[in-house]
């Protein structure tokens, strides 16, 4: 392979990197908003996720630190559903207070847990997987075929979502709810019980997202380490216009846009990194402007 | 239930906090101790540590008001903040010899004005394109973090160039400050603002318009003959206004110079301070002293019991979260009264 080749491989194999726990938190949002919830508690339950995966993986393994993440994306979750859909709270404000008290809680168990050293060198981590065989695919095959498994779990969740959002009665209701909950408690929905399980489940999600950041893509745990990445993949829903495969190509949209600082490094010019920082949030808001017009949320988002 | 609702969330969001501490294996009695201390312990920690700590708090929650009661859901005020406080720090630095007045006034216009900018992109793309603001000037905030690291590092960096920070700014462009204590000019600034967006939202016909258009776009403008883009988009840029205000008055009074991580998120702890406040101006202040007082004492906690500071944020949720519960509540059981 020439030198540009290469640079592309790694950039797209970069892109893809950091576009999957943002893939795995918009795919679960997406499950969320079509029931008519937005959960800006998104930042908050990805954070525990991700201090979930760090003490899971540290205590029996990086596999037990999924797994642990989900559970604890999905409890907090419940937790958000419990006050925004059983009390019928505004989500806006408890999705921020469960941000608020999720980066208090994180941030005071991991000192408590690792204390000023940190979990650090310890943390057993997961590699990548290479796929026998398409792994070897030109350009394409490192960026998809060897990646670790948070990666090929967001890419096989997303034909599963558009499926059962689409294709399945349990979907017809799920997204009633979201475009009406009024008429489709008239046509036998029970809405309180779609939209907290839609919220749970997209709770997993944000709790996979947040183990796959400390455990294939960063390899410690921070305090507030998802840096905005929660409400990233909210912007990444809208921008996907609510759908499983727009949420794909922008997560990967995204993704390209922050990998882009790693080429412009390697290719030694002499911009501030400063503005490639900015790069993504940019082309989002651009694409945003583009997109919009034409997309339409769920006419019942937001509504208790 | 007033003032009730949140005194007793108060309460309990400490118990909890109690609670936690005594099972984690910190001395619970120590910990909340040295919070009061930090809080409330002297004048100085009351003037020095609370109130400067409320004061961004305050003002950052007036804008953050002003833009929910018009249905504008700005959570974008971090990054408002900090373009204020870059505005702040360039005319800051470029403002010594004039007299004091001048300075100081420039500074804060400055940082006005360039809160107000920040939020037009936002304005803009919600007014012609229907791009939720929600959406927009929450990933402004990370555009405007990376500004301030760009310009520390370039343009406003110190004349040495090693840190990334800038100059302190001129003397005559600072606040100044209460005698023997740390704090500066910058309550009465809050306190003068809260009282006059009171007036505005209370007493006149704007306000009024305002409040209608929060409470239903559809109804204010088909009954009211309210034309509620327009209100929603004066809203948000007064709400920029505000928050972009704060960044100077933290520069001009507190910091003196401009520095990344210079808000530990007081942007988004506002939101917390005027919701828990009911977007109303003076229930704002005394919302915002209250958070101020938390942190001030969880400095204290974190120096005197070893407990992590960041915990007092868990408080602030429980906070809210019982206000909100409340509220719910009381409007459901209101409801269920004009029902029956």
């Amino acid at each position: 392979m020439t030198d540009s080749l290469v640079l592309l491989s790694g950039f797209l194999a970069a892109a893809v990197r950091v576009a999957t726990p943002l893939l795995l938190a918009a795919t679960g949002e997406t499950v969320t908003e079509r029931a008519g919830v937005m959960n800006l508690g998104l930042e908050g339950i990805m954070l525990g996720g991700a201090l979930a995966a760090t003490l899971g993986a540290t205590a029996a393994g990086p596999w037990a630190g999924l797994a642990v993440a989900v559970l604890v994306g999905m409890l907090l979750a419940a937790l958000f559903a419990a006050v925004a859909i059983g009390a019928r709270a505004d989500q806006i404000i408890a999705g921020t207070a469960l941000t608020l008290g999720a980066v208090g809680l994180t941030g005071t168990i991991y000192r408590q847990a690792y204390g000023i050293g940190g979990a650090g060198l310890a943390l057993p981590t997961l590699a990548p997987l290479p796929i026998p065989g398409l792994s070897q695919i030109p350009l394409l095959g490192p960026a998809l075929f060897d990646q670790p498994m948070p990666t090929y779990l967001a890419l096989l969740a997303l034909p599963l979502v558009w499926w059962v959002l689409f294709r399945t009665r349990t979907g017809l209701a799920l997204r009633a709810t979201g475009e009406g909950a009024a008429m489709a408690r008239a046509a036998g929905v029970r809405t309180g019980l779609v939209r907290t399980v839609a919220t749970v489940v997209g709770g997993g999600f944000a709790g996979l997202a947040g183990a796959s950041l400390v455990l294939a893509q960063v390899g410690t745990f921070a305090e507030r380490m998802t840096a905005g990445r929660g409400y990233v993949a909210i912007a990444i829903v809208v921008l996907g216009r609510w759908h499983p495969l727009g949420v794909a190509v922008a997560s990967l949209l995204f993704g390209a846009a922050t990998a882009l600082q790693y080429v412009f490094q390697s290719l030694g010019l002499d911009v501030p990194y400063q503005l490639f920082l900015m790069l993504p949030y940019g082309l989002t808001l651009l694409a945003l402007a583009g997109a919009v017009g034409r997309a339409r949320a769920p006419a019942d988002l937001g509504k208790a | 239930m007033a003032a009730r609702t949140p005194l007793l969330a108060i309460l309990l969001g400490l118990a909890v906090l109690a609670g936690g501490l005594q099972l984690a294996g910190y001395d619970a009695a120590a910990a909340l101790t040295s919070l009061w201390r930090g809080a409330f312990g002297s004048w100085y920690a009351f003037s020095s540590a609370t109130l400067v700590r409320a004061v961004p708090l305050i003002v950052v929650g007036l804008g953050i008001a002003l833009a929910f009661r018009g249905g504008a859901l700005n959570i974008g005020a971090e990054g408002q903040f900090y373009a204020g406080a870059i505005a702040a720090t360039w005319v800051g630095l470029h403002v010594a010899g004039r007299p004091a007045v001048v300075a100081v006034t420039a500074v804060l216009v400055a940082a006005l004005l360039a809160g107000a900018a920040w939020v037009l992109v936002p304005i803009w793309l919600k007014l012609r394109f229907g791009v939720l603001e929600v959406i927009s000037t929450l990933l402004l905030n990370f555009v405007a973090e990376s500004l301030v690291s760009l310009v520390v590092q370039g343009p406003l960096q110190e004349a040495q160039g090693i840190y990334p920070q800038s100059d302190p700014i001129a003397e005559v462009a600072r606040l100044p400050l209460l005698p023997g204590t740390r704090l500066h000019a910058g309550l009465a600034l809050a306190l003068i603002g809260a009282a006059a967006l009171w007036y505005v939202v209370a007493r006149t016909l704007w306000g009024f318009r305002l409040s209608a258009v929060g409470a239903g776009p559809r109804a204010a403008e088909i009954s009211g003959r309210i034309d509620a883009r327009r209100v929603t988009a004066v809203a948000l840029l007064g709400s920029g206004a505000v928050a972009g205000l704060a960044g100077g008055i933290e520069v001009s009074g507190v910091s003196y110079a401009l520095f990344q991580n210079l808000s530990p998120g007081y942007g988004f702890t506002a939101i917390a301070v005027a919701l828990l406040a009911r977007l109303h101006p003076l229930g704002v202040v005394a919302a915002g002293m209250l958070f101020g007082a938390l942190e001030a004492g969880a400095g204290a906690m974190q120096r005197e019991a070893g407990v992590p500071a960041v915990t007092v944020y868990v408080v602030e949720a429980v906070v809210i979260m019982v206000v909100l519960l409340a509220d719910t509540g009381a409007r459901r059981a209101v409801g269920a009264r004009v029902a029956a």
